[in-house]
């Protein structure tokens, strides 16, 4: 048993190296706060523009927070916005490619528009207008709705692609035939085949929505009061903490989304090897 | 980042080499004319509902600031509230005002800078864009270039081997954000060594001019958010190309080239890389809306005087029409550079057709 894990995870390094990335940072996010004190994430609990010491191993920022616990704390939002706006972009996206796919017709036509025409849109644009009206107090889960309000279309067209390949094979025939109801099949014998293709959507729906969420909170359209990364970022440009020479101000925060984007990027590409067998690199 | 994780479905069905089908052609040029109208459509709907659904208007909201700030009223603001009464009153219906607004938009008429009053939006984008288009471009097409070729010759059997610890960093620098990598760039090499300026798009005092020292002066402003740009991207220009190159080595075309005898060049180029290319041109066409939207952050970084750092302080100003006027423009160009690579692909690769979906 222990063997053959070992032996795909030979196989399927990267899936290996994502999965740990990731438990890294969900680690630095539960076990952070048992040993940093978080209410150091808010302005002026510290004194301010201090490099790493013992006391502050993150140093300080321009408005007085305690920078190691700004990440105990921004970390984990930043992945919950993450997550959240994935999963809904997965919920609703599924829904509308099964819908799309497995019915076909005038609904499979207008969905398959509606998919297209939003693919062409570039995302953050759009995000843009709609958070400039939404700017003052935001919270962190509103974030996540906005990201999420286009974090459906790639799981939506990949979903679509996958059920219509799935559609006319022997067993769901077969199902149907047998007097199976539509719902039925759905769930009962598609879903369960889907199920990698899914994971391996969700993780990118997911990374999808971190970026656009980072990219809203640099320009300033993000929860102002919550420590998140992006906001970290923002407050960077805002201060500019480089042009002062605080390196230990955007260090911390560029590293943490550097390792979070790699341990996804690589986790999608593991769940795509388990999804698409075929496409095994001879490299 | 995203873009290498979306595995993105081809978009083209290839169908059996054959006569053109004319008839298909122009029911597919009619039907993506019609989608890039819904798309536009669709764009200045949303700017129109934006500041309604949320019942915040932009020039009364300026307005009640600057009455609050005390008593001060920007020159010609009063002016301006009285035009937008006129065409957007509350005592006007729903759907007058939504018409008086799409002939704005079709006549491309974005209306007033809420916050540079005389100044309209047209004339602000049209300062703004050259600085954007000349940086994107360059290294637009810099990054597909270089990661293409890169992409290509770590695919190719016989190039050395040490070239393969490339990959990695590659791979993190395709996923670290455009701007980040800017953070980082700026820091080490204009501000711990001051080998470029660390801000703006020239030297404050001199005047925009097209001669010698002012487009030196212009390029080593640009220099360092293009190497953020290009680094960010080449990762995923190298691995598109890779994977490519893989596959198309697997050819039978590719073995019997081999087994004729034919130069290592001649395989290399004409037979690898023209046949792993096309594929790399529609990710050019998709890419470049990303890349639009990821060099908006590049710009504020650097402040850069382009469209990214006019669109950073129209946010920040609540100036409204501005950021309708950028995300309406930015929307409809690229609309149609996707849609002129769609029509021009048949001509790039003669194995596609575009057939009735």
């Amino acid at each position: 048993m222990h063997e053959s894990v070992w032996a795909y995870v030979r196989r399927n390094p990267n899936l290996l190296i994502g999965l740990v990335l990731l438990s890294v940072l969900l680690l630095f996010s539960i076990v952070g706060p048992l040993f940093v004190d978080v209410t150091n994430a808010e302005p002026l609990s510290v004194s301010p523009e201090k490099p790493p010491s013992l006391a502050y191993p993150f140093g300080t920022d321009s408005q007085g927070r305690d920078l190691l616990a700004v990440m105990v704390a921004g970390t984990p939002l930043t992945l919950r916005i993450g997550f959240l706006a994935g999963l809904l972009g997965l919920a609703v996206g599924t829904a509308l490619g099964f819908v799309s796919a497995y019915y076909g017709g005038v609904a499979d036509n207008v969905i398959r528009g509606i998919i297209d025409v939003s693919l062409t849109i570039p995302g953050l644009l759009v995000l843009i207008v709609v958070a400039v009206f939404l700017k003052q107090g935001l919270t962190v889960d509103q974030m996540a709705l906005i990201v999420a309000l286009l974090a459906w279309r790639w799981p939506a067209r990949t979903i679509r692609a996958q059920v219509l390949s799935m559609r006319e094979r022997t067993w769901v025939q077969v199902a149907r035939l047998s007097g199976r109801s539509g719902l039925k099949i759905i769930f009962l014998e598609l879903m369960p085949n889907l199920l990698p293709f899914l994971a391996a959507a969700l993780v990118g729906a997911v990374a999808s929505a971190i970026l656009a969420s980072i990219g809203l909170e640099a320009l300033g359209l993000g929860p102002a009061d919550s420590p998140t990364l992006g906001m970290t970022i923002y407050w960077v440009i805002y201060y500019a903490a480089l042009l002062h020479g605080y390196w230990w101000w955007w260090l911390p925060p560029i590293a943490i989304i550097t390792i979070l984007f790699v341990g996804l990027f690589n986790l999608a590409s593991g769940l795509d090897e388990i999804a698409n067998p075929r496409l095994r690199k001879s490299v | 980042m995203t873009r290498a994780l979306d595995s993105r479905p081809p978009r083209f069905r290839i169908v059996s080499a054959g006569g053109t089908d004319s008839k298909v052609r122009i029911d597919f040029v009619l039907k993506r004319v019609f989608m890039l109208l819904v798309l536009v459509w669709v764009a200045a709907t949303l700017n129109f509902i934006g500041p309604r659904l949320t019942g915040k208007d932009p020039v009364r909201t300026r307005l009640l600031k600057q009455a609050v700030v005390g008593g001060y009223v920007q020159q010609g603001m009063e002016e301006m509230a009285k035009e937008y009464e006129r065409k957007f009153g509350l005592d006007r219906p729903l759907w007058a005002q939504y018409t008086t607004y799409l002939g704005d938009m079709s006549r491309l008429n974005f209306g007033p800078s809420i916050t540079n009053y005389p100044r309209t939006v047209n004339e602000i984008m049209a300062d703004a864009l050259p600085w954007t288009m000349v940086l994107l471009g360059t290294t637009t097409v810099l990054a597909f270039v270089l990661g293409t070729l890169l992409g290509a010759i770590l695919a190719w059997p016989r190039s050395p081997r040490f070239l393969q610890y490339l990959l990695p960093p590659l791979l993190t620098l395709s996923a670290v954000p455009y701007y980040l990598l800017g953070l980082v760039l700026l820091y080490v090499l204009a501000f711990r060594l001051p080998l470029f300026p660390s801000f703006g798009g020239y030297t404050p005092g001199t005047l925009p001019a097209l001669n010698m020292g002012f487009v030196l002066d212009a390029a080593s402003h640009a220099a360092l958010p293009a190497l953020s740009i290009v680094l960010a991207a080449l990762g995923f220009w190298a691995l598109g190309m890779r994977a490519m190159m893989v596959t198309v080595q697997g050819e039978d075309s590719m073995i019997f080239a081999e087994a004729k005898g034919l130069k290592n060049r001649t395989l290399f180029l004409r037979y690898a890389v023209r046949n792993a290319l096309l594929p790399q041109a529609t990710a050019l066409a998709l890419a470049l809306g990303e890349i639009l939207s990821g060099a908006v952050l590049v710009e504020v970084v650097f402040g850069y005087p382009g469209i990214g750092s006019v669109l950073y302080n129209a946010i920040k100003d609540f100036d409204y029409y501005l950021i309708q006027g950028i995300v309406f423009t930015i929307v409809v160009s690229i609309g149609l550079a996707t849609l002129l690579i769609d029509l021009a692909y048949p001509l790039l690769d003669p194995r596609i057709r575009y057939g009735k979906a």
